[in-house]
């Protein structure tokens, strides 16, 4: 068992003024001290530029580090509908608590209270910081910022950037970190991967990266250091996620010794497009936004082959409104997920492969004209007509879920430490916001109130007590040792020599996580899968190939180191699946549902975060639990009907 | 479908480089392009030969992370198209492609179709921004933006950084990647502050770094978010203004 104990760090008093009163009580770097503290911030995607920049701000000095060829390509880039905040604009009965009540509870009340009434009360912050940045959003027409609703909440809080918000948000804090690398205040290293995080005597105190283009190993000591890495749905092999998405990091330090906590919480996007065929490399996400206008329907007999438009109204069945009435089309992803899957189960997919089911427009069209709709999803629609070579306008839209997102992640505190001293986790590559589900709309806000918001201020508490105490020099044992096990896991890659491609034991990995530890699991299933990934891991090193040589770019290699923590990954997400007795959120054991197949939570036993340490052996990581304490919220049984 | 791939193979920045022939068969038309590489290079790994390098992520057309040029053309044949969007049904059974990395001086070729395009984080490294430090912005609302001037301003925010509009300019210039940036920041009163600053510095690094526009329009047609060359003229009247009313000021 580990010695760790898990201290949240949760400030006492009334909620509404837990941020304020911790904040006075952080520990602060006067401004002529900060130049001596060094940080490094490992991603440079929505969370770690925004901290990258936010703290070079502050004075720190800042090393920023990404294996892409420049920050604004991470994945952030990619999401599509919008950044949920409380402004109440529309005047429709939006507050900071009613947000707060919505991400507590679309997260099925698997998150920390003051965590989530942190997040409600910056996303005021985000809006006017990205405003201000120039982040084009959405405007009415007497120059006043726009919004739309999104899935799980009753009013209009969601901004956005026609369905590019998560490219105009990202590109305002790469803009801010760059101004910070044009002044020479932050050092930024592309091309360069991290691969594994140094301690001494239990504490972060630097990094190990890889360059790209020459494979050359480096060592990197700071104060602090903060991991803004995103999360692991490429675990799936097919995934929304862009193709170099990976979990090196967190699991890097999972294995140093960083709690991970709820790994089994992963989000099934509702909205994207079927898998066609085996080539397939990701799926693409349509984006939520989609469901304010769009209705979701099968054909109401399985047998049913028609083409969508000779089904007439009385021979299809529009489920989500007839299921859920008061949500409809606009349940969370997870209700909405799971009840595709059924529909596609009880044999009504639509589409060659019959695996989705239809979105349409019809209506929407009908009823605003073609323009409006034009003017909201334009780029969606011509993206999906781009893929599957059909046109949205006219035929409905075939969707199925797909892996989307992570709510797992590491383990933090309220000031987004991880268990190992000095090693913050930020944005996506933690636990702390989203439960286990995520609502629409939330993942941009977290990212950046985490990066621009939180950390800034919690970060100099920890530095704060190494004043006039430099970086331990690279020089050190703790360097080389970590160094030196680099680059004998680097040779043995290469030198697998096998008759397979890495992308070949990708696939096959992720079918066997999708399959058994997907939308729906069971004590069977992840029974099934702990035995035969130990197998299949072990098949990986001896019959991977990998060409090329670790002195040039090489990008096999890359995908092999990635692929191996996957592999680790997998098997924690399983182990936290099968001990998770309950339905909650994006996590369904089919072992636990009411008859009519929704979620049955157990709170009695798992109002709790899994918080799994690493042992050695992946299969048993060793368990520390954190109640979770609702003092503001009672615990309901979700309804969106 | 079969088709005939030639395509650039170079070991590194300073290796020669030459192009290489492959039968790529059963090329299903719904495949992607760089699936069909993806495919392609799997078959060359098992039978022992190096993958061909190629920088993609998202593959949905928004990070800008892909871009090669498929018979001599930008992100190949398909308008308003990433690489990564194109399709094998925009070829026939039989085609040859021919596949090779950006060029262009700024843009070095690291191996095979992968190259650097830094020269791009200098230009807005120098002024691409909006000076405004975390947590001092005002109330959103309190600075009505026209939805009109919004729209334009978001339509030269569009792009992605790719590299396709240096690529296809015979001059390798990068006016309208530093003009998409510039005009967007300067249309909106949040950017109006710095506006002529930042337009003289965008320029003159870019000037460090790329050829000189003479109009011939390419860029635009190449560029995979259909960025109106507009935005230039807008880069150029302010540049001029810019060196008036900075003037005396340096």
């Amino acid at each position: 068992m580990s010695t760790v104990r898990l201290d949240a760090k949760t400030p006492p008093g009334p909620l509404a003024d837990a941020w304020d009163n911790h904040r006075f009580s952080l520990k602060l770097v006067n401004p002529a001290n900060k130049r001596h503290f060094k940080i490094i911030v490992i991603g440079t995607g929505l969370a770690g530029a925004s901290a990258a920049a936010t703290l070079a701000e502050l004075g720190y000095q800042v090393d920023a580090f990404t294996f892409h060829d420049t920050p604004r390509r991470a994945h952030s880039i990619a999401a599509q509908g919008g950044i949920n905040a409380a402004k109440n604009y529309r005047n429709d009965g939006d507050s900071v608590d009613r947000l707060f009540y919505d991400t507590i509870k679309g997260g099925d009340f698997r998150s920390r209270e003051a965590n989530v009434y942190r997040l409600a009360q910056l996303s005021l912050n985000i809006i006017d910081q990205a405003t201000a940045q120039g982040v084009p959003f959405a405007r009415e027409y007497g120059g006043l910022l726009d919004n739309r609703s999104f899935g799980g909440a009753q009013v209009a809080r969601t901004f956005y950037s026609r369905g590019q918000t998560g490219q105009q948000l990202l590109l305002g804090a790469y803009q801010a970190l760059a101004r910070q690398v044009g002044l020479g205040t932050v050092r930024l290293w592309v091309r360069t991967e991290f691969m594994d995080v140094v301690l001494k005597e239990g504490r972060a105190v630097g990094v190990v990266v890889r360059d790209l283009l020459t494979g050359e190993i480096t060592s990197h000591s700071a104060h602090a250091v903060v991991l803004c890495t995103g999360g692991y749905s490429n675990v799936y092999y097919l995934s929304t996620n862009a193709m170099t998405c990976n979990a090196t990091a967190v699991w890097r330090a999972h294995r140093r010794g960083a709690a991970f906590a709820n790994p089994c919480f992963t989000q099934i996007h509702p909205t994207c497009i079927p898998a066609a065929e085996d080539f397939q490399s990701k799926l693409t996400l349509m984006s939520e936004s989609l469901r304010n206008d769009g209705r979701v329907w099968v054909p109401a007999s399985p047998d049913d082959d028609r083409p969508p438009r000779q089904i007439p109204e009385s021979d299809r069945d529009y489920y989500l409104e007839r299921t859920y009435p008061a949500f409809g089309n606009l349940v969370p992803r997870d209700v909405a997920s799971r009840a595709a899957k059924r529909m596609v189960d009880a044999g009504h997919g639509v589409g060659e492969r019959q695996n989705g089911v239809y979105l349409d427009f019809q209506d929407a069209i009908a009823r605003l004209g073609r323009e409006a709709i034009v003017a909201r999803y334009d780029n969606l629609m011509e993206m999906y007509n781009r893929i599957t070579d059909e046109d949205p306008y006219q035929d409905p839209m075939r969707i199925y879920p797909a892996p989307h997102y992570t709510m797992g992640g590491l383990w933090v505190d309220y000031n987004l430490m991880t268990t190992i001293p000095g090693l913050y986790a930020l944005g996506e590559a933690n636990f702390s916001d989203h439960g286990a589900n995520r609502l629409g709309a939330s993942a941009l806000m977290q990212g950046l109130a985490d990066g621009y918001f939180v950390l800034p201020y919690t970060i100099g508490d920890y530095v704060a007590e190494f004043l006039n105490e430099a970086p331990v020099p690279t020089s050190d044992e703790a360097f080389a040792r970590t160094e030196a096990e680099l680059r004998e896991r680097i040779s043995g890659l290469l030198s697998m020599n096998g008759s397979r491609t890495v992308d070949d034991f990708h696939r096959q990995l992720g079918r066997m996580v999708w399959d058994e530890c997907g939308m729906s699991r069971s004590e069977e299933g992840l029974g099934r899968a702990l035995a035969y990934l130990p197998d299949l891991y072990e098949e990986f090193r001896n019959d991977a190939r990998v060409p090329g040589d670790g002195e040039s770019l090489n990008q096999t290699l890359e995908k092999a180191a990635r692929l191996e923590d996957f592999f680790e990954l997998a098997m924690a997400m399983c182990v936290d699946a099968r001990h998770r007795e309950e339905s909650c959120g994006g996590h369904f054991r089919e072992e636990h549902q009411t008859p009519q197949g929704e979620a049955v939570r157990d709170d009695e036993q798992f109002t709790t975060v899994s918080a799994w340490f690493w042992t050695g052996d992946p299969t048993r990581p060793s368990l520390q639990e954190e109640p979770l304490a609702f003092e503001n919220v009672q615990l309901t049984t979700r309804s969106y009907k | 479908m079969n088709i005939t791939l030639r395509a650039w193979r170079q070991a590194g920045p300073s290796d020669e480089g030459g192009f290489e022939t492959y039968q790529v068969s059963d090329v299903s038309s719904d495949m992607s392009f760089l699936e069909m590489l993806d495919v392609l290079n799997e078959r060359l790994t098992v039978e022992g030969l190096e993958p061909i390098a190629f920088d993609s992520d998202c593959r949905e057309g928004i990070c800008g992370a892909c871009g090669v040029m498929i018979n001599g053309r930008a992100h190949g044949p398909q308008a308003a198209t990433a690489t990564c969007q194109l399709h094998m049904r925009s070829f026939r059974d039989g085609d040859t492609i021919t596949v090779e990395p950006w060029r262009a001086t700024a843009f070095q070729v690291i191996r095979d179709l992968v190259v650097d395009r830094s020269a791009f984080d200098r230009i807005i490294e120098a002024g691409g921004f909006i000076t405004v430090a975390t947590g001092s912005a005002p109330e959103a609302n309190l600075t009505p933006v026209p939805k009109e001037t919004a729209e334009t301003a978001f339509d030269a925010a569009a792009c992605i950084g790719c590299g396709a509009c240096v690529a296809a300019c015979p001059n390798s210039a990068a006016q309208l990647f530093t003009a998409a940036k510039a005009s967007h920041l300067n249309l909106l009163p949040q950017g109006g502050a710095e506006r002529y600053a930042r337009t003289e510095r965008m320029v003159d690094t870019m000037e460090r770094f790329f050829g000189s526009c003479t109009n011939h329009g390419e860029c635009e047609a190449a560029c995979p978010k259909q960025i109106s060359i507009d935005f230039i003229a807008m880069m150029n009247r302010d540049y001029v203004k810019a060196k008036l009313t900075n003037r005396g000021s340096a």
